[in-house]
């Protein structure tokens, strides 16, 4: 299942459909990865509003895929945990590291934003 | 898959792990499970599932109805004829793993499900039998 990518503005949105496999998952973090370069985006939002579900292979894909996205000079941010799903993560003691996240699409969009002008304040404007 | 009694998934790919978490939700859902409960499940299949393919490539996971003292669930069965596990112990500690991944796949179950039973012998394969009752 391929996961598709927007953008909108400097940003890369990938908005996951439904369950995905390892390999789809190594697949986003690598298209995305590849992306921010093409399109010399700031930001990506994970949205995984829609995953009931998320075990150790996942959050360790994203967390890696957060810092290798650091790597290329953007952010990344993930969107939509559900109730159920941090729960879940919680007891299974997984931890997100380097990865911010937002309540959900529109929460995330707005952090970026914000963030992105106070860059620009620091930048000395 | 067999009767309504009884669900079987063959984990032999990565799909079938995404395929075992799906249907043992759906299995469970039948019993009064909290949607977080389900979710719970949901993960421990996922985790167990995956070690399977992880470290025996194939196996096989069972999913029936469970009762106990009058409480109902459900039962997870996991088991496949590996290389087996040199030290439960071990293994059994969250952050350790040999396959280069987080450690927490065995751990988390256990602490996701109410009860959890892991038999293994080197050389042999590994069995891990989980249950969670609705409230």
């Amino acid at each position: 299942m391929l996961v598709p990518i927007l953008r909108q503005g400097p940003y890369l949105i990938a908005s996951i459909q439904s369950a995905l496999t390892d390999a789809d998952l190594l697949r986003l973090r690598d298209d995305l990865v590849e992306q921010v370069g093409r399109y010399r985006s700031r930001g990506v939002i994970v949205d995984v509003t829609v995953l009931d579900v998320m075990d150790s292979f996942a959050v360790r894909t994203i967390s890696s895929l957060a810092q290798m996205i650091k790597l290329r000079g953007a952010e990344t941010l993930l969107v939509g945990i559900q109730p159920e799903v941090a729960f879940t993560m919680v007891q299974l003691g997984l931890a997100l590291t380097g990865v911010a996240t937002a309540l959900d699409l529109e929460e995330g969009l707005s952090y970026l934003d914000e963030r992105d002008k106070g860059g620009e304040r620091v930048g000395g404007r | 898959m067999l009767g309504d009694d009884e669900l079987h998934v063959q984990i032999r790919s990565d799909a079938d792990v995404v395929l075992a978490r799906q249907e043992g939700r759906r299995f469970a859902s039948r019993l009064e499970f909290s949607s977080s409960d389900l979710t719970v499940i949901s993960a421990a299949i996922s985790e167990i599932a995956r070690s399977i393919l992880e470290y025996a490539r194939t196996g096989d996971m069972h999913i029936k109805l469970a009762e106990k003292n009058g409480r109902v669930g459900i039962v997870v069965v996991a088991r496949d004829e590996g290389p087996g596990i040199r030290d439960v112990e071990l293994a059994m500690q969250d952050g350790y793993s040999t396959s280069g991944g987080l450690g927490l796949g065995l751990p988390g179950a256990r602490r996701l499900m109410d009860e959890f039973e892991l038999r293994s012998e080197v050389g042999r394969g590994t069995t891990v039998t989980m249950r969670k009752w609705a409230r």
